[in-house]
């Protein structure tokens, strides 16, 4: 079952289509926000909500980048690993994941606040390199920039 | 003589004192241009886009006047309109700038679009990495709604017409425009193929639908607002109106920058308006319309005669920044990313790093593309891993040759353009790292080479 204020946020959305399932990403990004990962309950719970099989809402669920179907640390990094990034330098950016945090892409550090994940282009190539963290993109990644980063997110 | 921007869709952008909201918008003229539109008839703004030649800003460059002409309006079925702001081909990050600094122009241009093709529905999908683009159109659209610019009866015409905000959540196939419908209908997004489903006739709901970029939409306002053959007076001709192009890579100035279609060529571009290449380097190539566009190699000279009849002999860094003049040296201006490499860039790692892209983001439903896409991976990758067989670089192209044309959506051309012109033009260094690493492997006892 959704939760009231997941059934609620939903709800605030369903007028605008014709047929419930439009919801699908929509509904996949509720539950992630309140339950932080896309668990095979909460799968079958939108499924539940939006009248579409399991198996229909997992074919979304896995199809996208910013969708988790595993558990994350509590700051999700998006590296942009494009080819506007990486001629910019993003593999040093990576390389400096690696040394400060022990993480590669796909990885979340022991005490579960960082998972790093590669994503493509986050269109702010004029300040390549470039992540997306939370709803906030930040450029012109350093070494020097990204531990400022990381000391800000608890 | 320097070269100057012909600002229009981004005439206010960057301004001092210009803010994202209404009343800066309302201060500027805003939706001056709706309320002339909506005193027209549906039909003549038609007319006047097709006038204009306005071509498509999305990539493929497909004119918008005709795309609309298309729609099926016979069917008695609602007519959608669809704003494509899933814009996601690596070196693309315009739409952004309109999104995040001229919401409300966007808003104009999707209102009057809706008008002259008689939508009463209009969705915006945007792409998953744009949270905050998101959150400042939602913002824009209320806005619009409280001063009844959009909703019932807007300004009294007895037209109504809603937006609403879809967001997508990172998959590089929803900027394939049925892809996007599947996707905004909740599924899984597998582009749908055409025919059938064009989607002028069988698009969202199976009903007709216009899917324009953001962009194009914002050209379509200026397009009423000056009138067709106006517009069509900027730019060359089949070429109208201005192009904003986001330069990226080895340049000092990186940044956005918007020309009229064809005023300036690569080598201005480059050398004038981005301040030139970091101190010391040489050019070696540039990628001049997003990643899937063939890229362009510095020294080449290109040769043959364009549309209009007339010959042309240029280097790279002659060519004019339009859609035709791209397309006859064999590449595009696709979606305006322009990514500049120097020469200390290793174009076997580029190419690896842009097959690692497609591979990833290919959806998977067509053979060629799915197996095509990852086996490219699968060689550039283990060339940059030292462990390249002599005929790789053979391979390399004989698999992009097979799936070009083999698919359902253009993804197939997209993902193989890149290697087809990175080992036809950079041919000697991919032989000389496959034959190198060849060479070790058969001496440096490991035995042989792992197939990857």
């Amino acid at each position: 079952m959704l939760s009231p204020a997941e059934q609620a946020a939903l709800d605030a959305e369903l007028p605008h289509y014709p047929a419930r399932r439009a919801l699908c990403i929509e509904a996949l990004k509720i539950v992630q926000h309140h339950r932080g990962w896309i668990s095979d309950e909460a799968l079958r719970d939108v499924a539940l909500a939006l009248g579409m099989t399991p198996h229909e809402v997992d074919s979304v669920a896995t199809f996208y980048n910013l969708l988790y179907r595993r558990p994350v640390g509590r700051h999700v990094l998006h590296l942009c690993d494009s080819v506007s990034c990486w001629v910019m330098g993003c593999d040093g950016i990576c390389d400096h994941f690696r040394n400060r945090l022990g993480i590669s892409f796909g990885e979340t550090t022991p005490d579960g606040r960082f998972t790093l994940l590669p994503i493509p282009c986050l269109g702010d190539c004029d300040h390549a390199p470039s992540l997306m963290a939370g709803n906030r993109i930040h450029g012109n990644l350093t070494p020097e920039k990204l531990d400022r980063l990381l000391d800000e997110l608890d | 003589m320097p070269v100057q921007e012909t600002r229009l869709i981004f005439k206010h952008i960057d301004a001092a004192g210009y803010t994202n909201d209404l009343d800066c918008y309302l201060r500027h003229g805003g939706y001056e241009i709706l309320r002339k539109a909506v005193q027209q008839k549906p039909e003549e703004l038609c007319e006047e886009v097709m006038k204009s030649g306005v071509r498509g800003r999305g990539g493929a460059g497909f004119p918008c006047g005709m795309k609309w002409k298309f729609l099926d309006r016979k069917s008695g079925k609602p007519i959608y309109l669809i704003c494509n702001a899933d814009e996601s081909e690596p070196g693309t990050f315009k739409d952004r700038q309109i999104i995040h600094k001229d919401p409300h122009q966007l808003i104009e241009g999707i209102l009057i679009s809706c008008y002259a093709i008689q939508a009463k529905t209009a969705f915006i999908y945007i792409r998953g990495e744009f949270p905050e683009g998101a959150r400042i159109l939602e913002r824009a659209i209320e806005e619009a709604r409280s001063k009844n610019l959009c909703g019932d009866n807007i300004l009294g015409s007895g037209y109504s017409v809603e937006i609403f905000v879809h967001r997508g959540a990172g998959a590089y196939i929803c900027g394939e425009e049925t892809g996007l419908i599947e996707s905004l209908e909740g599924k899984r997004p597998y582009p749908r193929i055409k025919p059938p489903f064009f989607p002028a006739v069988l698009g969202l709901y199976q009903c007709p639908t216009a899917v324009n970029n953001v962009e194009t939409l914002c050209h379509v306002k200026h397009v009423i607002d000056m009138g067709g053959e106006e517009y069509a007076k900027i730019g060359t001709p089949g070429n109208s109106g201005t192009r904003i192009l986001c330069v990226s890579g080895h340049v000092q100035k990186p940044g956005y920058y918007e020309f009229a279609c064809g005023d300036l060529t690569l080598g201005q571009l480059i050398h004038d308006v981005c301040g030139g290449l970091r101190p010391g380097r040489s050019l070696k190539a540039v990628i001049p319309g997003g990643s899937s566009a063939k890229i362009l190699r510095a020294g080449e000279r290109y040769t043959g005669k364009l549309k209009d009849g007339s010959s042309f002999d240029w280097g790279l860094e002659d060519i004019p920044m339009d859609f035709d003049s791209l397309m006859a040296v064999g590449s595009m201006a696709g979606s305006g990313g322009v990514i500049v490499m120097d020469d200390s860039t290793d174009m076997v790692e580029a190419l690896a790093n842009i097959n690692a892209f497609y591979a990833h983001e290919s959806c998977g439903q067509c053979t060629p593309c799915r197996e095509g896409s990852l086996w490219m991976k699968k060689i550039t990758t283990r060339m940059s891993h030292g462990q390249a067989r002599q005929e790789d670089v053979d391979l390399l192209g004989n698999v992009a040759d097979q799936i070009a044309g083999r698919t359902i959506c253009a993804f197939g051309e997209a993902c193989s353009w890149p290697t087809q012109s990175f080992v036809l033009k950079f041919r000697d260094e991919f032989l000389n790292k496959a034959r190198a690493q060849a060479g070790a492997a058969s001496t440096n006892g490991n035995g042989a080479v792992p197939l990857i």
